[in-house]
């Protein structure tokens, strides 16, 4: 690990300045495409809440807001890590000719995605502050109350971060040997879309449903159908780190759901710096092979 | 005593020979994967070279050189042994530093320099003559997918040339774009050889160039040390062996 810091010390300047590069490569592309930027989280939200709305005919309070923390994150998460499966093999021009650790190519991804999540926060923030506006002169909604349990919202943020990390060490690692491993994360990653609560409330929903389960009465804890599906939606919460960090924030910042999950939270910061720092080792073990396979 | 550069003690390199896999072909294959198995292409190599030499290092394909000329660049690390560069920076000279394909030529001569170990102000200093060498005129501020193959090429080749390392690895002597930039590439190649404060070690398997500008001669065969010595020693039992 002490090799790892040394490496990022050294190549810190590499990975801001590619991050920005990426970027500014973007919005060089074609006539105000910065703007996607804004019109991708903004449009995703608008399909998101027509589907929770109008199909489903479910919705939270404060909704657009509610689904853009849950997407931010999640676009986060899934970008990063689908794009990492194809990083080193991608950057092969580079890495057969100067040795650059490859974290460093992870550390680069998140750099672009991660200004892409702060830009879709930025727009979550003008929300709310329309939400407040609509409400004081047209007396429209409810507007948020924020307390500081907002705060919360940077540990969060750092959890997504590391959770993120560690999921692309291991993908730019297999993504190297496996060749179909993107058709793979590609369907797991939909299925992670859908069991997340990207724009449902996992807890609120199944706390909803009153389903008879089989052999209900050798259960004995639970004293209604009711209560068992509450206890199911808090148990995928805690298990799945994208679903917590999303619940979580929507508590911090709408107060929506049955509050934080502080123990779930412990466990997975513990597991997911575990999980890095045996990617991290991973990755130096196997980096020699990697530039005679690609 | 003259200043020692690279140090090179007991350097063993090992590849696995991995094979990318389908995970639905192998889920339809009834063969067993194999464990891994590994080949040893450098086996215990010890040799230092001095400031200011020139070391040419010969072998038939498949010796190992261009392994060992990588790792000493540090893009592989030894499995055994050790590479110490003494704080020296040290930069590959083969087809060219890799590029971002999307990214401008600009862009990439910044990061192209701070991966062989520049700061952003040291680039900024030797970006015109950069610029000026590969002649890309406004081309520099285009993304590289849309050079063609020589431009490529000349920026590569500005950018190492002109990014003076202390050390200079060079895999085989190049040919760089049309015959006017062929021979100011040369030419470059040659000053920056003749430098006596540069340590150099180049990688050929022509015997001419090497008798031309090496000081010293490394043998190596099939990954082991065959013989080390001045060019005048070694070439000609090299150029015996393989006839």
């Amino acid at each position: 690990m002490k090799r790892f810091f040394k490496d990022i010390k050294k190549f810190w300047n590499f990975v801001v300045y590619s991050s920005n590069a990426e970027l500014k490569s973007e919005v060089a592309g074609s006539f105000l495409s910065w703007l996607w930027w804004f019109l991708d989280p903004l449009l995703f939200m608008m399909v998101y809440s027509f589907i929770a709305i109008l199909i489903f005919q479910s919705g939270e309070p404060h909704f657009p807001v509610f689904v853009f923390l849950g997407m931010n994150c999640w676009q986060f998460f899934s970008k990063t890590v689908k794009s990492s499966v194809r990083l080193i093999v991608g950057n092969k021009a580079i890495v057969t000719k100067v040795y650059i650790p490859k974290h460093m190519l992870i550390l680069e991804k998140l750099g672009v995605y991660g200004f892409k999540m702060f830009v879709s926060f930025g727009l979550t923030a003008v929300f709310l502050i329309g939400e407040a506006i609509l409400n004081a002169i047209w007396g429209i909604g409810e507007p948020v109350v924020i307390g500081f349990e907002i705060l919360w919202v940077i540990p969060l943020i750092a959890l997504l971060f590391l959770v993120t990390f560690a999921a692309s060490l291991f993908m730019s690692h297999f993504g190297v040997f496996v060749e179909d491993l993107t058709n793979i994360i590609t369907v797991v990653l939909q299925l992670g879309f859908y069991v997340s609560g990207v724009f449902y409330s996992l807890e609120n929903r199944l706390q909803r449903v009153d389903m008879a389960v089989p052999f209900f009465e050798k259960l004995t804890i639970f004293e209604s159908y009711n209560e068992f599906w509450r206890f199911v939606g808090e148990l995928l919460t805690n298990v799945n780190p994208l679903a917590l960090i999303m619940s979580d924030m929507r508590y911090a910042v709408l107060g929506n759901g049955s509050g934080f999950h502080f123990v779930a939270y412990a466990v997975w910061f513990v597991l997911a710096a575990i999980i890095s720092v045996i990617g991290i080792r991973v990755i130096y073990k196997f980096e020699n092979s990697y530039v005679k396979i690609i | 005593m003259a200043e020692s550069v690279i140090s090179v003690k007991d350097v063993k390199i090992r590849y696995r020979f991995l094979k990318k896999v389908s995970l639905i072909k192998s889920m339809f294959s009834l063969k067993k994967m194999n464990k891994a198995e590994y080949f040893e292409a450098v086996k215990g190599v010890s040799f230092e070279v001095e400031k200011g030499q020139i070391l040419g290092i010969v072998g038939k394909n498949g010796s190992g050189k261009s392994t060992l000329l990588r790792a000493i660049a540090g893009i592989f690390c030894p499995d055994e042994g050790t590479i110490d560069l003494h704080g020296h920076n040290v930069s590959l000279l083969s087809i060219g530093v890799g590029f971002k394909a999307p990214l401008t030529g600009r862009e990439n001569v910044y990061l192209s320099g701070m991966l062989l170990g520049f700061t952003k102000q040291q680039i900024d200093q030797k970006l015109d003559e950069i610029i000026e060498f590969s002649e890309l005129g406004k081309f520099i501020d285009r993304p590289v997918k849309t050079y063609s193959s020589g431009m490529y090429s000349k920026l590569a080749f500005s950018i190492t040339a002109i990014l003076e390392t202390e050390i200079m690895l060079i895999d085989e002597v190049l040919s760089v774009g049309d015959a006017k930039f062929r021979k100011k590439s040369y030419d470059k190649m040659k000053s920056l050889i003749d430098d006596r404060d540069r340590t150099v070690i180049i990688v050929s398997h022509n015997t001419e160039t090497l008798k031309s500008l090496c000081d010293n001669i490394l043998w190596i065969h099939d990954g082991e040390m065959k013989m080390m010595g001045t060019t005048e020693e070694v070439l000609p039992k090299y150029i015996e062996f393989m006839s």
